[in-house]
């Protein structure tokens, strides 16, 4: 009776069954954590996952105004056909050279090694379906992005929107990461005035994107900018960078690592600064050089966060458009669009549908890149350390 | 008691005198109302409307409420605040070419009725071109013309006088006289200028641009032939030898012009013009104006304004060849050179958006009246910063108007006879506009003709993108309503 009590309990009535309290309580809990949980997740469907697959359908229409309003006349994949292989081929994937030995003989080793890693994922003993999968897609994808890079970048061809922003994103991230590294490392020296210039470098990063790209139109006007008398002693004063595809491209690019530098910069100084003292001064004593000690003990250490800072980086640079559409308007010609301002430009002439295709093709792109890199670079990174 | 007297009194007195003004004073017929207008961005066309709002309201007690975007989101704007019911915008001054999508659609008000019972707007004095083409659509008033659109060629008199040469007649005299002044310097400050200077500017006016170089090739037998498509096929007249040779005298006019040109917009092309760096330039009737400015024009009295230059070899529409100006070829040729001017645009004008409480259209319509109105427009053309040009007899008849405003009495002729030529013309070649026409130019052609100067693309390529784009947007369209469409539009009765 004792032991019924015990696990009974008593109550106002006589003795209340504790497991029967139990129940309603777990389920009141339960209840309640759901209905806290409610709000979020209300609002992530609402805010993402509503508009994801709204935008998906809209990718699959044409809009059209009819009297009185407008309707979405479903058209099937005709918007991507458009892209891929329609009128604006050119204007997305870019103007194709003629094929050549010479693109023939590095297509092949290109393809030689896709197909080498593919037979290796086979062959390893922890092949599952879906890795292996991950990686033959990897491995098409990525043999037709070369087929097309090698074909656009070559003479006789032209890159379109999605090669620009590739272009953007792997040039940029690049001079971004070494050169935000090499002033954090600069910055994280016992150096006068490192305090000032922690600040100075991070300036860049809070000006408007808008602001930093009319800047740079300024400075990139060889007649008017503050520049000029020095661009007029050298006798460029009547050349203007905006008439060339790739001095466009450089300039917007120039751009946007001046503003994201500093991203770079504040992550990695925070990480270098993280290095153990007691590492360095081991290396110190074991009679390793400045170089060595940076090369070999701290840049290791902060791989991890390199990793992370650049995955970061890369979704975002994905998404560029501020600066070259207030700096070239996209221009000369196409040559400085990138994905997310092709899609701008196709809404704002309310090609909606073709607009959502672009960005549907871009949210590919990026969760294709972003994976990839995470699969083969990022986990990597962080089991090697 | 008697203070308290004394005091109802002086309370009473001082109410009594207080309730006068409410009681002798009219209520303001649009006392209350906002009319929210959406325009460009500015300073041209906003400026105006900006600035005669206030006094519109002093006068009706309505507030003008003038909103801008840039030109490149304007025709999307205005669609879509009214296909999506958003209607927050009631009345619209915008490109008349787009009325086509605007009113088929149902979205704006016919004002035919409200014009007939407007004297003060004195309606048969606008050029029977902006009534009935600018204004009209299906036979029905939409519009009220606020501004009158031609392009032009400009020059400068005084290099073109000391050089001996003549204004140019031919595109070929375009670029022989561009070729002349280009590298020398213009204005007096000791630096090189340049022969030419056109808007090139992507997402800008460089469709329209192109298209005065092409007029002149492509149509020959008068206005109702039509410069952009076939009559019986609707085939884009695009990729034939007319077209490219229009194309090679427009890109070679980029030898002349200054190194960043493709980033110019008409802005920049006017004010290069004005500040004496270019030798000649296209532009709408604006130059001409801005060119008498004290503030900031060099080039007062300086300036020349001449017809569109033509050719003396025109589109064998047949065989796709040029063929040689005969009477046959080209009817109005004179002396042997076929003329196009081309209506651009086809001038700002105002529009209200159906959906607007009765009274707010009541009120849009009074202010849109009221800009137009010669009163106000006849001071308006006259002053550059506007971006209005002249559209009413009176304004070219009455040159005291110009004088007035700081042109000479030479300068006013010549610029007003340069207008006038244009609009008489019986071989005028009038802008696009058909369903979508915005999509044809300011997508297609406009991209197309970018890639074409930034040398992405040759001659041959940029004539196959249009022509593939244009078919396309048929094909998607429909061609016999697209067709229908065009054909309507060039059957206008001037």
């Amino acid at each position: 009776m004792l032991k019924v009590r015990q696990r009974s309990g008593t109550g106002p009535a006589g003795p209340v069954p504790l497991r029967h309290r139990s129940r309603a309580g777990s389920w009141f809990e339960s209840q309640t954590r759901s209905l806290f949980l409610l709000p979020a997740v209300l609002m992530l469907v609402f805010l993402s996952i509503f508009p994801l697959f709204v935008s998906l359908y809209l990718s699959l229409t044409r809009f059209q105004f009819v009297p009185g309003g407008f309707r979405l006349a479903f058209v099937g994949l005709a918007n991507y056909r458009k892209l891929i292989v329609g009128i604006e081929r050119e204007h997305f994937l870019g103007a194709l050279a003629a094929l050549s030995p010479a693109f023939w003989l590095v297509f092949s080793l290109v393809a030689i090694g896709l197909l080498v890693f593919v037979i290796r994922s086979l062959q390893m003993p922890t092949a599952a379906g879906r890795g292996v999968a991950g990686r033959m897609v990897f491995a098409l994808v990525g043999g037709t992005v070369i087929w097309l890079l090698l074909r656009t970048l070559t003479p006789g061809g032209r890159p379109g929107s999605l090669f620009t922003t590739l272009i953007y994103v792997t040039g940029g991230i690049a001079v971004q990461y070494w050169l935000g590294l090499m002033l954090a490392y600069l910055a994280s020296q016992e150096l006068a005035g490192r305090r000032f210039f922690r600040v100075v470098f991070l300036l860049p990063m809070m000006i408007t994107p808008v602001g930093i790209a009319y800047t740079f139109r300024i400075l990139f006007d060889l007649g008017k900018g503050p520049f000029a008398p020095v661009w007029g002693a050298l006798g460029l004063a009547e050349v203007s960078w905006v008439n060339y595809p790739w001095g466009a491209r450089l300039a917007v690019m120039t751009g946007d690592i001046w503003q994201w530098t500093p991203f770079m910069f504040i992550v990695l100084l925070a990480a270098l600064e993280s290095v153990p003292t007691e590492l360095l001064e081991a290396a110190m004593v074991d009679g390793a050089s400045r170089w060595q000690m940076f090369w070999k003990v701290s840049w290791p250490h902060i791989l991890p966060v390199t990793s992370t800072v650049v995955l970061i980086r890369l979704i975002e640079a994905f998404k560029i458009i501020d600066l070259p559409n207030v700096l070239t308007n996209g221009g000369p010609g196409t040559a400085t669009e990138s994905l997310t301002l092709h899609a701008f430009m196709a809404w704002r002439t309310l090609d909606i549908g073709g607009s959502a295709a672009v960005a549907y093709i871009l949210l590919f792109v990026v969760t294709l890149s972003a994976t990839s890199y995470i699969s083969f670079i990022h986990r990597r990174v962080a089991e090697v350390v | 008691m008697k203070r308290f007297a004394g005091m109802s009194l002086a309370l009473l007195l001082a109410a009594a005198l207080l309730s006068v003004p409410a009681v002798t004073a009219a209520p303001k017929q649009f006392e209350g109302v906002t009319v929210n207008m959406l325009t460009f961005t500015g300073p041209q066309i906003a400026e105006p409307l900006q600035r005669r709002g206030p006094a519109f309201g002093k006068l009706t007690g309505a507030k003008i409420n003038v909103v801008t975007v840039p030109f490149s989101d304007l025709y999307q704007k205005i669609l879509t605040d009214m296909a999506t019911g958003t209607n927050s915008f009631q009345a619209f001054v915008f490109a008349p070419q787009w009325m086509a999508d605007y009113v088929t659609a149902g979205y704006l008000e016919d004002v035919t009725n409200r014009i007939n019972a407007d004297k003060a707007l004195q309606w048969n004095d606008i050029a029977p071109f902006f009534r009935d083409f600018s204004a009209t659509f299906g036979g029905r008033t939409y519009t009220i013309p606020l501004d009158g659109d031609f392009q032009m060629v400009y020059y400068r008199s005084d290099l073109l006088k000391q050089a001996g040469l003549k204004p140019p007649a031919t595109w070929a005299d375009y670029l022989k006289i561009a070729q002349t002044f280009h590298g020398k310097d213009l204005n007096g400050d000791g630096k090189p200028d340049f022969g030419s200077c056109i808007a090139k500017k992507r997402n800008a006016q460089s469709y329209w641009m192109v298209w005065s170089v092409a007029a002149g090739f492509l149509q020959a037998k008068g206005t109702s032939e039509g410069s952009f498509f076939d009559l019986d096929t609707f085939k884009p007249l695009t990729n034939n030898e007319a077209f490219a040779e229009a194309l090679r005298v427009y890109v070679e006019t980029g030898k002349y012009g200054p190194p960043d040109e493709l980033n110019w917009d008409v802005g920049d092309s006017r004010g290069g013009f004005t500040s004496g760096r270019c030798a000649l330039s296209i532009d709408w009737g604006d130059i001409g104006t801005l060119a008498i400015d004290p503030k900031t024009s060099k080039v007062q009295d300086k300036v020349g304004a001449v017809i569109l230059p033509g050719t003396s070899r025109v589109l064998d529409r047949k065989s796709g060849t040029l063929v040689a100006c005969s009477t046959t070829t080209c009817p109005f040729a004179v002396n042997g050179i076929n003329h196009a001017p081309f209506a651009a645009f086809g001038g700002w004008s105002g529009g209200i958006n159906k959906a607007a409480p009765a009274k707010v259209k009541d009120a849009a319509y009074a202010f849109l009246s009221y800009m137009s109105q010669p009163a106000q427009a006849n001071k308006d053309v006259t002053i550059g910063i506007t971006g209005f040009n002249p559209y009413r007899s009176s304004q070219f008849k009455n040159t005291a108007l110009w004088t007035k405003a700081g042109m000479s009495q030479a300068a006013a002729r010549n610029y007003l006879g340069a207008i006038q030529a244009s609009l008489q013309s019986p071989n005028m070649v009038l802008d696009l506009r058909i369903p979508q026409n915005q999509r044809y130019q300011q997508v297609v052609l406009d991209t197309a003709i970018a890639k074409l100067l930034a040398k992405e693309i040759n001659i041959q390529q940029a004539m196959k993108e249009i022509f593939d784009g244009w078919e396309a947007i048929t094909n998607e369209l429909g061609r016999d309503k697209q067709l229908a469409a065009y054909k309507a539009s060039l059957g206008v009765k001037r």
